[in-house]
């Protein structure tokens, strides 16, 4: 097989939106900026997760590779071909799976798919071919006929999906898929990026799911503010997350004398208390569960609740931003 | 493997698509379409060129100033809305332009096919009404087919201009405010566009005979009253021909940029 270049490829790249009612003039807001300079290489066939809260840059990231939203500085290129300078091309190797469901209303769902391959120059027969088996494969093939209203959110998704593949594009995009799905309809999504993962497509998906990134990515930038916070795979990141297991225990009254006397505690890297709760970080979380009560006990206070979490994105994430991802 | 189809297709093909696309869905609403582009000038004609000359209020060589006049005012309502309309929606809520803008082919080609739609729906308007009207009104002694290259250049020519128009219209317009837009701006360019009157006879009212050229509206409708009653005074057809290629520039101008705002942030 021929040199196959890198899926996406940014340096240094910048996006900064003109601050709202700024060209008014009346009240001067500093201008917005979404991307503060991204580094990042996907290879390509690799499944890759941006995972961040709302506003850390994802969405303008997924924008700019899709040639919708133009760089203020830097490059960025998909599949070979630099999104600004060859923006045709970058369209006819790439799919897109919008975060909210865009058809076209004035066509069925068949027509949604067949009309869509035309614009990428695919022959009405081979498109119709592609569009029965997507549909089929997506599990809506009895809804050819139906209007896109018809269709439940799940379906809509689905249809989006069928129509990012239709052109057989080498890069997919999805942007925040799942979010509004039901849990069975993002299980079953989940079955359907898989597949195509496996057929050798290269999968570009953002996410504030935790759970879904860790299931699905090969490899995840978690970002914030428009910035790279950390890039490896689900496994590499989770061993980055600071001192193992965090135990929280709920206590019947102020933890701020039991936090002090458990960072006396071998094996604790941390202890802090958020009211009632005495919020501990520990290699080994589990082991040290009678020590903590005992500890509390000593204060006088007694454990009304425990609460133990694994090593995890989300541990990393809090300590990487300082805040959760919802 | 996917495919590795790497070559778009011409910029022709997808062209070709994206006006396959607009033919279907065109062609489907064609009933509606018909009905909301011919009702309003048929009407007209019906008070105007039928009742009003039959009960002797207004004179009988009316019909052939308000003839060229209905046609002007179908042709480019139809080009406006045909353009605007779908901008409203496509860039609304529902933002269903996606599908389109993600075709590999300049962005401003998508804008540059809705124009083109915008030109044929407005040949289709005056194609339908300039028959029904002559049916209606009877016969008109001023009136001449015998030059249907100018009626045809004024034709294509006023639809290029106010389907640019639509553009323009339909892309800087928030969407709350488009029922608006069509009362403030499109009722006074009616009315104030010399499709009920010819611009001849505004020298009655010199200031007003001046004001109204700023209307795209009075060149289609003295365009029209050249190419079909040439007997008529009427504008001369290089000065008609000549501002409206000026203004289809004018509004491209404006329309694509609005459009590239809208499609790219």
């Amino acid at each position: 097989m021929p040199d196959t270049p890198d899926a996406i490829r940014t340096a240094a790249l910048r996006k900064v939106y003109p601050a709202p009612g700024a060209r008014r003039g009346a009240e001067r807001r500093p201008d917005i900026v979404a991307l503060v300079g991204l580094d990042l290489t996907v290879a390509d066939g690799e499944f890759f997760g941006l995972l961040g809260p709302n506003g850390a840059g994802k969405t303008t990231t997924i924008g700019i590779l899709t040639t919708r939203v133009k760089p203020t500085s830097g490059t960025a290129s998909v599949a070979g071909a630099d999104v600004v300078t060859n923006e045709v091309a970058v369209r006819q190797r790439i799919g897109v799976v919008p975060q909210r469901p865009n058809p076209d209303r004035s066509l069925n769902v068949r027509e949604n798919l067949v009309f869509h391959a035309a614009y990428f120059g695919v022959a009405r027969a081979v498109a119709a071919r592609r569009a029965a088996a997507l549909l089929d494969q997506l599990g809506i093939g009895d809804r050819g006929d139906a209007k896109v209203d018809q269709l439940s959110g799940g379906q809509q998704q689905r249809l989006m999906i069928a129509r990012a593949l239709i052109h057989e594009p080498r890069v997919i995009f999805l942007d925040e898929p799942t979010v509004g799905l039901d849990p069975q309809a993002r299980h079953d999504l989940w079955d359907i990026l898989r597949a195509l993962h496996a057929q050798g497509r290269t999968i570009i998906m953002t996410t504030h799911y935790m759970e879904e990134a860790d299931r699905l990515c090969e490899r995840i930038a978690i970002m914030d503010h428009g910035r790279l916070l950390a890039l490896d795979t689900p496994q590499q990141l989770k061993t980055r997350a600071p001192g193992g297991t965090l135990v929280e225990l709920v206590l019947d009254g102020d933890a701020t004398a039991a936090a002090a006397r458990a960072r006396e505690l071998p094996g604790v890297s941390s202890a802090e208390s958020l009211g009632l709760v005495l919020r501990v970080y520990a290699e080994r979380g589990g082991e040290l569960i009678p020590a903590l009560i005992r500890t509390a006990g000593l204060e006088g206070r007694d454990v009304r609740d425990i609460h133990l979490s694994p090593p995890s994105l989300e541990t990393l994430f809090i300590s990487l931003t300082g805040r959760t991802l919802d | 493997m996917p495919s590795t189809s790497f070559t778009p297709p011409s910029t022709l093909r997808v062209f070709g698509a994206l006006l396959r696309r607009d033919l279907h869905v065109t062609r489907r609403e064609l009933p509606y379409f018909l009905v909301r582009t011919t009702l309003q000038p048929l009407l007209f004609i019906v008070v105007f060129g039928y009742l009003l000359p039959r009960m002797g209020f207004v004179g009988h060589g009316y019909g052939a100033a308000l003839l060229p006049g209905v046609i002007a005012v179908s042709l480019t309502l139809s080009s406006v809305q045909s353009v605007a309309l779908p901008m409203v929606q496509d860039f609304g809520f529902t933002r269903e332009i996606e599908d389109r803008l993600l075709a590999p082919a300049p962005t401003r080609l998508i804008a540059f096919e809705k124009i083109f739609m915008g030109v044929l729906q407005g040949l289709i308007a005056a194609a339908v009404v300039l028959p029904m009207a002559r049916l209606i009104m009877g016969p008109i002694d001023a009136l001449t087919g015998a030059h249907a290259v100018p009626v045809l250049l004024v034709t294509i020519l006023g639809a290029a201009a106010f389907s640019n128009l639509g553009l323009l219209m339909g892309t800087a317009i928030n969407p709350q405010q488009i029922g608006l837009m069509f009362s403030v701006v499109v009722a006074p360019m009616i009315f104030f566009g010399c499709a009920y009157y010819p611009w001849q006879g505004l020298q009655a009212v010199p200031a007003m005979k001046y004001a109204v050229l700023v209307n795209p509206l009075v060149y289609v409708a003295e365009g029209m009253r050249g190419a079909l009653t040439p007997a008529l005074p009427h504008m001369s057809l290089p000065a008609v021909v000549g501002a409206l290629v000026i203004l289809t520039a004018l509004f491209w101008t404006l329309g694509i940029r609005s459009f590239e705002r809208r499609a790219l942030s």
